[in-house]
């Protein structure tokens, strides 16, 4: 019990350093936690000071504990005094997203609830583009973003931007939902070793989409830089420029890909789950100041996130979710396109319907494998100039700890282990070895 | 010179113009988007667009379609069902509001400053290479150096619209000033004015029409460049509107964006011109 009298600086009382990371308390009533219930019990049952010191010097405060326990559920009120979240800090906080179906679970825990059942009053903002993200999410004009899983990556080594912008990854939005779109006039053009001189669209330089697509066609012998061109072109703007035939595909996130074969100007050659299944693609992401500064406040905004992740990722919820989300204020798209990609019940602009239940799925756990493969890709194609320690650098920006405590909170399974062996383009990646998979490629920078 | 032409006939012709206008766009329109009618599994047609189900692609509106539209955007323009989704009444302040501070900032600042320029020929040639460059750059150049420097984004499409929009104001009134008759100046001499009274009672109102010339110009850059700047920085006005419409592939809406950008920007020249004839003066 004298723990909770120390008066050094341990904020949680578990004894760890808290550098970069916010602690990993213990939910279960044992810990720091625990001990302030235990308090609050004696003084509750012995008000009076002077009885209670005499009773803990007599029988001593274990055995006292055990005698009130079989009358009062102690465990119980351990328990539940652990998990009451303490006030957040700041409870008026901006969000910033893109209107794309990754952000379902940022979107929707709004109309739905999720914020505000955590105490939060949380204001989602629809942004222009990925850069526009960026730049007013290092300016503070939002206190957390919707950003694709490679942008806190790049900002925290610094690369992409002026100066390192330290951004954490808290959650992973969404798995797998991107695909590979081509205008209907390529039908023929299946295999991408007919794509040479293609002009492709992905959503931003630092994305899943770019170096997926980079992949993919290095693999089937193009140079990505040479013999196909990429550009980066905002989502919402994919559509609008295939129709135009300013590109003949893109590999963009949903609705849009959906939306393409909606309108009658493409169809879809492949889900992105063929290339890598559980990719990550958006991330939740907060300033890595954040679970110092705000650890109340991030709890919270875990908790609704984390809640808001699984409820979506539950196929009996997925067309709740595709009317609560397409309406004007949020997506601003037809709701049978927004239905199509959620439930995996689509048309694929070649007059057949596909089921794919997996086609998109909600899983926050942010395996540092996904950013070491990131990384690696970051040097692949010269983005990224310089050595990196990959394992140090993921385990900094994707806050696998921190999510997997929201995720127990929940009740839902954590994965024992942050790095995972991974199947990318049917070549096994182990994330230990990230050099040996780096210089095995014939195609790179 | 021409003989002066009845107001009702120009009105009559400009009626018919439009009819015709129109009435082509709306046959045109007629069937469009059916494809080849080839027969398709019902269920896959269900998932697709109407022109999408019959094999074809979306068409472009009819007049008719954008009629109705518009009919129901107008009747209650001022809604706010959250901060993504807010009416376009509210766009259509948000984007005048914005561009009234930068265009007031960039007068402020054009209309003093191109008067020293205008007054003196040394700081005219000195500053004139500066002017010359950075007049011609265009918003959407200016916006990224913005958001990078100033760190907030409402704050920043303000000073693209002001930055945009100064140089015709500076121009022109450095134009008037200098372009003033010597002989007017050699009288203000002689009857010993100062140089303040000089600046207020003879140089002011001699450039007066070509300032107000260069406002004119000028507001009409900011109510263009405003569209470029909010399309960027998003969040409210008509430009994000647009941008907003555009995500959505609704070409029915941008249509009534086009229009509304249209007769805000006639509204706001045809204040500016009332404002000049009040300064004209003849000779």
């Amino acid at each position: 019990m004298a723990r909770i009298f120390t008066t050094d600086y341990d904020p949680c009382g578990c004894g760890r350093n808290h550098a970069d990371m916010a602690c990993d308390m213990p939910t279960d009533g044992t810990g720091a936690m625990g001990q302030v219930v235990e308090e609050a019990v004696l003084r509750a049952v012995f008000p009076q000071a002077a009885t209670r010191r005499a009773m803990l010097n007599t029988f001593g405060g274990a055995t006292l504990l055990a005698a009130i326990g079989d009358i009062l559920p102690l465990v119980d009120a351990r328990e539940a005094f652990a998990q009451t979240p303490a006030a957040p800090e700041k409870r008026d906080l901006k969000i910033g997203f893109i209107a794309i179906t990754c952000a379902t679970p940022i979107i929707m825990a709004d109309p739905m609830g999720f914020y505000r059942r955590q105490g939060l009053n949380v204001e989602v903002l629809r942004t222009a583009g990925w850069a526009v993200i960026r730049d007013r999410a290092i300016a503070r004009e939002f206190d957390a973003a919707h950003m694709l899983a490679p942008m806190p990556l790049a900002m925290s080594l610094g690369v992409g931007v002026a100066s390192p912008q330290p951004w954490s990854v808290a959650a992973i939005e969404n798995i797998n939902g991107q695909a590979i779109t081509l205008a209907n006039k390529h039908r023929d053009k299946r295999d991408p070793k007919d794509w040479r001189g293609f002009r492709f669209a992905v959503p931003f330089d630092f994305s899943m989409h770019n170096y997926l697509l980079r992949a993919y066609v290095a693999q089937a012998g193009l140079d990505p830089d040479r013999d196909i061109q990429i550009r980066a072109v905002p989502p919402p703007e994919m559509v609008a420029n295939l129709r135009a035939d300013n590109i003949d595909g893109f590999l963009g996130p949903d609705p849009f890909n959906q939306r393409a074969v909606f309108d009658g100007v493409g169809f879809i050659h492949l889900l992105t789950r063929e290339l890598w299944d559980g990719h990550p693609c958006c991330a939740f992401a907060v300033p890595a100041a954040m679970p110092r500064e705000m650890p109340n406040t991030f709890a919270a905004l875990m908790k609704a996130i984390v809640e808001a992740t699984a409820y979506s990722n539950n196929p009996a919820n997925r067309r709740e979710v595709a009317a609560a989300i397409s309406g004007p204020n949020y997506l601003n798209q037809p709701q049978t396109v927004v239905e199509q990609v959620l439930t995996g019940t689509f048309a694929n602009g070649l007059g057949q319907v596909q089921r794919v239940p997996e086609r998109v799925g909600f899983e926050p756990f942010p395996y540092h494998s996904m950013a070491i493969w990131i990384l690696t890709q970051m040097r692949r194609w010269g983005q990224l100039q310089r050595e990196v320690d990959y394992a140090a650098v993921a385990s900094q920006v994707f806050l696998a700890l921190d999510a997997g405590r929201a995720m127990r909170d929940l009740g839902l399974t954590v994965p024992a282990n942050p790095m995972r062996n991974e199947t990318i383009l049917g070549r096994s990646f182990d994330p230990a070895q990230p050099d040996a998979y780096l210089n095995s490629f014939a195609i790179k920078r | 010179m021409q003989k002066p032409v009845s107001a009702w006939r120009a009105t009559l012709l400009s009626l018919i113009i439009l009819t015709c206008f129109l009435g082509t766009w709306e046959l045109a329109l007629q069937g469009a988007g059916q494809g080849g009618g080839a027969a398709i599994d019902p269920e896959y047609a269900a998932l697709l667009g109407q022109a999408a189900a019959s094999g074809g692609q979306t068409p472009m509106p009819k007049p008719s379609e954008i009629g109705r539209r518009l009919f129901q955007l107008l009747s209650d323009p001022f809604y706010i069902r959250g901060p993504n989704d807010q009416g376009i009444g509210i766009q259509v302040a948000y984007s005048l509001g914005r561009v009234l501070l930068g265009f007031g900032m960039a007068a402020l600042i054009a209309i003093p400053l191109g008067f020293v320029i205008g007054m003196s020929p040394l700081l005219n040639a000195a500053l004139n290479p500066f002017i010359q460059v950075l007049r011609p750059v265009s918003p959407l150049a200016w916006m990224p150096l913005a958001l990078f420097t100033i760190q907030d984004s409402s704050i920043s499409a303000v000073f693209v619209i002001f930055i945009c929009s100064i140089w015709p104001m500076l121009l022109n009134t450095a134009f008037g000033v200098s372009a003033v008759r010597r002989e007017w100046l050699n009288v203000a001499r002689t009857l010993e004015a100062g140089t303040w009274r000089t600046a207020f009672r003879v140089i002011l109102p001699a450039a007066a029409p070509t300032i107000l010339t260069g406002m004119r110009i000028s507001i009409g850059i900011a109510w263009l460049v405003i569209v470029a700047a909010e399309m960027l920085v998003g969040g409210t006005g008509i430009g994000y509107w647009v941008w907003n419409q555009w995500n959505n592939l609704s070409i029915a809406d941008i249509c009534i964006a086009i229009l509304m950008i249209g007769l805000v920007g006639l509204a706001l020249d045809r204040l500016l011109g009332l404002l000049a004839r009040a300064v004209a003066w003849q000779e």
